[in-house]
Formats: C-alpha cells, sequence, structure tokens
C-alpha cells in the first residue's frame, strides 16, 4: 500500500493545468474588462504594500509592467497561460495598481494615420 | 473620482499582424526575423467545450489542451506596439484563430513550395473573413523554384492579393513582406499609404 505523499509513477493530475486554477482560486473570468491578448497594462502608484491581500503572482505582474506589457508577454514571461493572467490583472485593476489599455479595434483599421505610423515604424527596424 | 484615469501615463496601443501558413512553412522564424526580442510562447488552457466536439466524443473525462501561439512584438513609437502572432497549426483551433483574427491589421500567409497545399486553410479562412493578407513564398534551400504567377494559380488568388517571394530568416526580407501587407490592407480598408 502506498500511503507516501511523494511523487508516485503515475502523475492523474497534471501539475501545470492545476497550477493556473490554483493562482486565480479557481476563477476563469476576471471581474472586470475583457483583456484581449494584446490589451497593454501599465503598473502605476506606490507599490503596494505586504497588507495588500496581494499573491506573488500579481507582484510578479507589477514588476513586469513597470514598462507597459501585453497579457501575451505577461502569460510568456509568467510560464501561465493567458486566461489566468486576465484574472490576476483584473484583481490589480480592480485596486487601481495597473491602467490597461485595449488594443486597436476592427473599425480604427480605418484610420490611415495608424497605417502610417505602422510603415515608419516597420522602415526604421 | 475612482475611474478616472487621465492623469496617469498613456499607454501604447497594440496592434497584431498574424503570421499563417503549414507546420515547418517558417512561421516563428519571420517573427524572430523582425521582432525586437527571440519569439515568446503564450498558451491557453481549453477545456472540452471549447475544443471542437467531434474530437473528444469518444473521452468520457473533461479533457484539456493547451494551444501554444509563439509571438513576437515591434515597439514602432510612443503610440503603437506591434505584435506579430503565428498562428496555431492545427485546424482544430479554428476558434483561437477567430479571436486572433478579431481586430488584426492583416496576415501574412507563408508558403512552402514544397507543400503548397498546407497553405490552402489558411487562404480560405482569410479570404471569408474578410482579413486582408498577403502570401509570402519562403524560399528553401532544394526546394523548387516557381514563378510567381504559378503560386498564384496553384493558390487560386484573387488579382488584387499581392504575393512576394522571402526569406524569412532574412530580418529586411521578412520585414519587406510586413511593409506590403501593411500597403495592401491600408488600400482595402483606409487609403493608398506610401
Amino acid at each position: 500500500m502506498n500511503t507516501t505523499d511523494g511523487p508516485t509513477d503515475e502523475h492523474w493530475i497534471d501539475p501545470e493545468i492545476i497550477r493556473p486554477y490554483v493562482v486565480t482560486r479557481g476563477r476563469t473570468a476576471p471581474t472586470r474588462g475583457r483583456f484581449d491578448l494584446i490589451s497593454m497594462a501599465l503598473a502605476i502608484g506606490p507599490p503596494p504594500g505586504p497588507d495588500a491581500g496581494l499573491d506573488p503572482e500579481h507582484l510578479s505582474i507589477l514588476r513586469l509592467c513597470r514598462e507597459p506589457k501585453s497579457v501575451a508577454e505577461i502569460a510568456a514571461h509568467l510560464n501561465l497561460p493567458a486566461g489566468t493572467i486576465r484574472v490576476l490583472l483584473g484583481d490589480l485593476f480592480d485596486r487601481e495598481l495597473v491602467s490597461a489599455q485595449e488594443p486597436q479595434s476592427e473599425v480604427d483599421m480605418r484610420d490611415v494615420k495608424m497605417y502610417r505610423a505602422v510603415l515608419d515604424g516597420l522602415r526604421s527596424l | 473620482m475612482a475611474f478616472d484615469r487621465s492623469e496617469r501615463p498613456r499607454l501604447p496601443r497594440a496592434i497584431k499582424i498574424l503570421v499563417a501558413g503549414g507546420f515547418g512553412a517558417g512561421k516563428t522564424t519571420l517573427v524572430g526575423a523582425v521582432s525586437e526580442t527571440r519569439p515568446l510562447r503564450t498558451e491557453e488552457v481549453l477545456t472540452d467545450r471549447s475544443v471542437g466536439v467531434d474530437d473528444l466524443s469518444n473521452v468520457e473525462a473533461k479533457r484539456t489542451t493547451t494551444v501554444a501561439m509563439d509571438f513576437g512584438r515591434i515597439t514602432l513609437n510612443d503610440e503603437y506596439v506591434l505584435y506579430l502572432f503565428g498562428t496555431p497549426g492545427q485546424e482544430r483551433f479554428w476558434f483561437v484563430w477567430d479571436e486572433l483574427a478579431e481586430g488584426a491589421l492583416g496576415a501574412v500567409i507563408l508558403a512552402d513550395t514544397r507543400r503548397l497545399a498546407d497553405c490552402f486553410p489558411s487562404v480560405d479562412y482569410f479570404e471569408r473573413r474578410g482579413t486582408p493578407f498577403v502570401v509570402a513564398v519562403n524560399c528553401f534551400e532544394g526546394a523548387p523554384s516557381y514563378e510567381l504567377a504559378e503560386v498564384r494559380l496553384a493558390l487560386q488568388l484573387n488579382p488584387e492579393i499581392p504575393i512576394v517571394m522571402c526569406d524569412a530568416r532574412k530580418r529586411d526580407s521578412s520585414r519587406e513582406v510586413l511593409i506590403t501587407l501593411v500597403k495592401h490592407s491600408a488600400r482595402l480598408r483606409a487609403e493608398p499609404v506610401g
């Protein structure tokens, strides 16, 4: 009989799948906002103190977002699924610790200024 | 006021371009060639409800699938950041494509002349969705070389869709592909830009 808590040969539950849900305490949708894969986030305000009730992952996001970062970039750097990052960003947005910018929408694709900016940016690469 | 954020620093707005094509056509190579950092990878964890039902009809337990996407970033100026996303190869992940294609400036479809048929699904998809796209024939060493007109014919591309040769490993070449796409998209959706 195997009564140890140590790892067994067979992993019935993949820890890579479980971790995202533990991090968000089972939540799969953010409390606010939609957070597209390329919504941009930036940390704002003074760094929260230890009594702010934030998890290490929240703090990692705030550190990463000292410069503007997309949801996809945050997910890649923290090695968590984008869905998890959306939930955590929602928490930070609620506490006014991050500001967010939605991406250029389908409607904005008629903006000729945007095309010029992209062309200029690409040419100066 | 709690949600007055007008005094806070302005954030850049993100724009995305998709890079599609068959497995091994050079999607991640092209993304890496023009991006400011090496390609990053993001994953979406999906439960069986979001994965095609046909695929899991014989599976009793709930299952999760991870879809990985490689992407890169180009900071254009203070106002805009451009992201390049390699689309997930498997066609059962069409719904991920839908999310990616929403609001995209356009798509580059990379074609490999050794496996030209691999890019049919991408051509069909972006045509159906109305997303502006260009076809870039990635010139692999040892691959049969065709005239662009032949590739256009084989892919049954409309005459107005640009098709170019490229070497996805090279920054200049990949950048030219993107410039071709941006001009094409501007022509279709806004007005021609030089």
